[in-house]
């Protein structure tokens, strides 16, 4: 029995890697088509049949461009920064819960690499490492361009982070469990009747809050100051070239796509599609209904992330910090205080 | 006072309300406005598997015409070198031996006739000046090439090919009063 839960494991954590790679190299395609059609144009089309080979063609001349490192650099962290950025931007993954259980010869079987307690937590805590990737990668590149980029992610991160872990108190109040499995089953069934019991009907104001944030930890427009290529050049890859910075541009794509996977974890019922379970009942059919129900989620959320980009202007950073401290944190804490008060007076009611 | 234009406008200063300062009307706003140009007809042709259509009177690449027997028109008279504004054609005459009356219309023809495609800044000049109509430009491309010997068009690459004919009536419009 532990011999086949590992080797399901095993097994799960490669697809899972598989599937975030694969999700993240045509997302790239994804934006760059997206960002054609938004204006006017048709996007890539020449790379195979309507360009789907472009990620590929990238790819390659990614792997074939000179491997520059700055003299003046600091080498060994040069190196390092970019690793970093694409590892913690993988690691997350391990916790999302992809389907309902599956059955395989009479066991069921969590498909999720890891079922932590503290589910939230880490990914939290790997979102918040993922930002040394940047400020080491800005800082060792020895250019002013690359440390403004670094030091505008770092104190981005830093204030957005607390709005964010705000507006999951919320929801982890709610569900009353860190982990993602327990705040997916709990979000089962219908509220008030009529809607899905997703958080998002719940907690509308903490989706928002969460979202904004999401955006501004994946360095996504409108809040990618930290590359910004109009003022800083590139900002914190600035100085990368090769794979190096094919790394860091691949791991925003990643961070996106576990980062859509966790807005439709928490907020929108992960792979729960209201009264399925009426129609059917062979747990294998639901989680392979599941499974594309929460895949399905996860694209809209990584269409979004490129709908909102080709619509909205880059902040100021004056503006950035200005919404992070003086909006979003005071909202978050009348949100979580608003969640618990209507939570004590149901027990009373 | 009045205003000259009637385009001025009256500013105002009012302070935003805090529906207006949340901005999330405006940005669902945007929004649908960059949704509704994801569905729009796109303005993009896609060039060397499409090509738009050309002004009938279009000055691209030249030809030398023949006539519907297959004899070349030209007469090397030089006034299409003369008249050219940019110096690009070139040509060396030679008289018509016995015999080659099927390939040239008249005794004297152009045994070299070169045109230099960087030089050339497509007036028009040369169809103008030509008495016997033998040079036309059409509404073909010069193709793009990386050497620049590659630009200088011969013979071989002007003169009309008997088997793709070029049709030269539109362009003969202006001629006919």
């Amino acid at each position: 029995m532990t011999d086949s839960i590992l080797l399901f494991k095993f097994v799960l954590a490669i697809v899972t890697f598989a599937i975030s790679l694969g999700v993240a190299a045509y997302a790239t395609y994804g934006e760059r088509k997206i960002a054609g059609l938004f204006q006017d144009r048709l996007g890539p089309n020449n790379a195979g049949p309507w360009g789907l080979l472009q990620p590929l063609a990238d790819g390659g001349k990614m792997f074939f461009k000179e491997d520059f490192i700055p003299a003046a650099s600091e080498k060994f962290l040069f190196i390092l920064a970019p690793g970093i950025a694409m590892f913690t931007a993988l690691m997350t993954s391990a916790i999302i819960p992809w389907t309902s259980p599956i059955l395989i010869s009479g066991a069921l079987y969590q498909v999720q690499v890891a079922d932590i307690d503290i589910g939230i937590l880490y990914s939290l805590g790997f979102v918040s490492i993922g930002v040394y990737g940047i400020m080491i990668g800005g800082w060792a590149s020895n250019n002013k361009y690359s440390l403004m980029g670094a030091i505008r992610a770092s104190s981005q991160m830093i204030s957005y982070e607390l709005a964010m872990g705000l507006a999951l108190l919320a929801v982890i109040i709610m569900s009353g469990s860190l982990s993602l499995n327990d705040i997916v089953t709990a979000q089962k069934g219908s509220f008030l009747g009529f809607l899905p019991n997703w958080n998002v009907f719940k907690q509308p104001v903490g989706f928002l809050i969460f979202l904004i944030c999401a955006f501004a930890e994946t360095n996504r427009a409108p809040f990618d100051l930290p590359e910004c290529e109009t003022e800083l050049v590139g900002g914190y890859h600035t100085e990368y070239s090769s794979m190096k910075l094919g790394l860091f541009l691949f791991s925003e794509y990643i961070n996106m796509f576990i980062s859509s996977a966790i807005i439709a974890t928490v907020y929108f019922g992960g792979y729960n599609l209201p009264l399925i379970g009426r129609f059917v009942t062979d747990p294998n059919a639901l989680a392979a209904i599941g499974f594309a129900v929460f895949f399905a989620k996860i694209l809209f959320f990584i269409f979004f992330y490129m709908w909102i980009r080709w619509t909205l202007p880059r902040f100021r950073y004056d503006q950035l910090m200005h919404l992070g401290w003086k909006s979003l944190i005071p909202i978050a804490i009348i949100n979580l205080l608003v969640t618990g008060a209507v939570l004590i007076l149901k027990d009373y009611l | 006072m009045q205003s000259l234009t009637n385009r001025s406008k009256v500013v105002s200063n009012k302070q935003m309300s805090f529906a207006e300062r949340t901005y999330l009307i405006p940005i669902i706003k945007g929004m649908m406005i960059t949704l509704k140009h994801l569905f729009k007809k796109k303005v993009t042709l896609d060039y060397p598997k499409m090509t738009r259509p050309m002004a009938p009177v279009y000055r691209g690449k030249h030809i030398l015409k023949r006539d519907q027997n297959g004899a070349e028109n030209c007469t090397a008279c030089g006034l299409c070198a003369v008249a050219c504004p940019a110096e690009a054609i070139t040509m060396v005459a030679a008289e018509r031996k016995k015999g080659e009356e099927k390939l040239y219309k008249e005794e004297k023809y152009a045994a070299i006739y070169e045109i230099n495609m960087l030089r050339c800044i497509f007036c028009g000049l040369c169809e103008e000046a030509c008495p016997k109509e033998a040079i036309f430009l059409t509404d073909e491309i010069v193709k793009p090439s990386d050497l620049r010997e590659n630009f200088i068009y011969g013979k071989e690459l002007l003169v009309e090919k008997m088997d793709h004919r070029y049709d030269i009536t539109k362009r003969q419009k202006h001629l006919i009063k």
